[in-house]
């Protein structure tokens, strides 16, 4: 699989938001402004990228070779949530800026299903350390696209005379919905029929 | 055999990540301005907000930066004003005291004197009385006795007397005005501690409306305004409010003068 297709499975076909189901309490939680949408599209797109990588060579360096392959998810978490940490700790070192700007979403992140999701995928699919790499970050794109699409739909949506009862994160869920009926345009054939396979 | 493995694979992971964080943690660690550590445990920690920042912390960082002003902490009152200013090394002109504001109920509405427009019954709580036209009582401005105020209290000062009113404790009151932002009808409002009058009605219908749905409402008649212009009441649409600072030693007369008795010594 070309390295452009797992980009585009991931940001379109497989979008983790609108297909696949994962990440939703951010997508809702931090979408009701773009400038936090993006704040949080960009750390989740960090982390996932990251996570693969290290992830895949937990997995290939030290799972296999015990044959402990079941203690993928375990090993995952306990991997991720530290990396999580430990990324924070850096960020606030190097770039205060950076951290004001995305420190109150990463720990957010550390049990964030989106990120723990794309590490189990890259095994599951067999993608070597460049594929899992891509996806990771296609992952995080995709994380990124939809919560910026949503954010800029919730701010619109705040001056609309909505129903007082759907006020919120009601119409919040419907409108992603929508989306997510619309995603669902985006399937396998797009690859097939661009000859990436 | 394979049992051991894991756990002993799991267990390496875990010592590892934990160390390693502890390590970095301490290389890693990010020096605080000494004033930030010196203002955050004399603050009251209640995190409020009525500041205007996220919580005690963020106010206390906004300070050591000089970014804000001392004083902006209610709860914290001139005691805190004091404290801050020793560790910022400002000085603070006692002169401009400020005076201390405590959250009274504008209303003395009851089951005896004010109509209602339906029986509620339901959750103890004024916000889901307030979801059904605006709460049992006619009048739409009115305490709805339910007690929110009460549950959102931090330091456990607002209560019920023996007849059901709501009654604040002004000893116990920090004016962190928690209670305002939850009371659906608004008919909770901060008022200057020393005020020695208060004009106890929340409704700005005119005085027929009023007339209609309670006995004790204030009907904008502007009795206190008119005949006693030294009683310190001023009549802003149909409602009388009361401003100790201005002159008001007519107070007493225009209270009895009242033909609904809603100016109320305190």
């Amino acid at each position: 699989m070309s390295y452009i297709a797992i980009l585009l499975t991931f940001i379109f076909i497989n979008n983790f938001i609108f297909s696949q189901f994962l990440g939703m309490c951010p997508f809702i939680g931090v979408s009701k402004n773009s400038e936090n949408a993006i704040g949080m599209g960009a750390s989740v797109t960090f982390v996932t990228t990251v996570a693969s990588v290290i992830t895949w060579a937990i997995y290939y360096f030290l799972l296999v070779p015990f044959s402990l392959e079941y203690l993928q998810t375990v090993t995952f978490i306990l991997v991720i949530a530290s990396l999580v940490q430990l990324l924070e700790m850096v960020i606030q070192k190097i770039s205060p800026a950076l951290y004001k700007a995305l420190g109150i979403y990463l720990p957010l992140i550390t049990t964030n299903c989106a990120v723990l999701g794309i590490a189990i995928i890259n095994i599951t699919n067999g993608y070597n350390v460049m594929e899992a790499f891509t996806g990771g970050l296609a992952a995080g794109l995709g994380f990124t696209l939809a919560i910026v699409l949503m954010s800029n739909i919730r701010e619109k949506l705040d001056l609309q005379p909505v129903r007082k009862a759907y006020r919120g994160v009601p119409i919040a869920f419907i409108s992603a919905g929508l989306m997510s009926l619309a995603f669902m345009a985006f399937d396998k054939s797009l690859i097939t029929n661009l000859h990436l396979v | 055999m394979n049992i051991v493995m894991a756990i002993i694979v799991v267990a390496v992971l875990g010592g590892i990540f934990g160390f390693g964080l502890s390590f970095a943690e301490k290389r890693l660690a990010v020096k605080k301005d000494p004033k930030v550590l010196a203002l955050e445990p004399i603050m009251p920690g209640i995190n409020c907000g009525v500041c205007g920042y996220a919580g005690c912390a963020a106010y206390a960082a906004a300070v050591a930066l000089g970014e804000a002003p001392i004083g902006l902490c209610s709860p914290g009152g001139p005691d805190l004003v004091a404290k801050m200013a020793e560790i910022m090394g400002e000085k603070v002109d006692a002169s401009g005291e400020t005076r201390r504001k405590v959250a009274h109920v504008m209303c003395r509405g009851n089951v005896e004197v004010s109509s209602k427009g339906y029986e509620y019954e339901g959750l103890e709580d004024c916000n889901a009385a307030f979801l059904l036209f605006g709460g049992d009582y006619s009048c739409k401005t009115a305490c709805l006795h339910l007690g929110s105020c009460i549950k959102v209290c931090p330091t456990d000062a607002i209560s019920r007397d023996a007849e059901g009113y709501i009654i604040v404790d002004e000893q116990k009151c920090i004016s962190c005005e928690k209670c305002v932002q939850i009371c659906p009808t608004g008919v909770m409002h901060m008022i200057y501690e020393d005020s020695e009058y208060a004009i106890e009605c929340n409704s700005h219908e005119p005085g027929g409306k009023v007339r209609k749905v309670c006995t004790v409402g204030c009907i904008g008649c502007k009795i206190c305004e008119n005949k006693y212009p030294e009683s310190g009441c001023s009549v802003d649409k149909f409602l009388a409010t009361f401003d100790q600072t201005s002159p008001h030693s007519q107070i007493a007369d225009a209270a009895e003068a009242c033909p609904t008795k809603c100016i109320i010594k305190r």
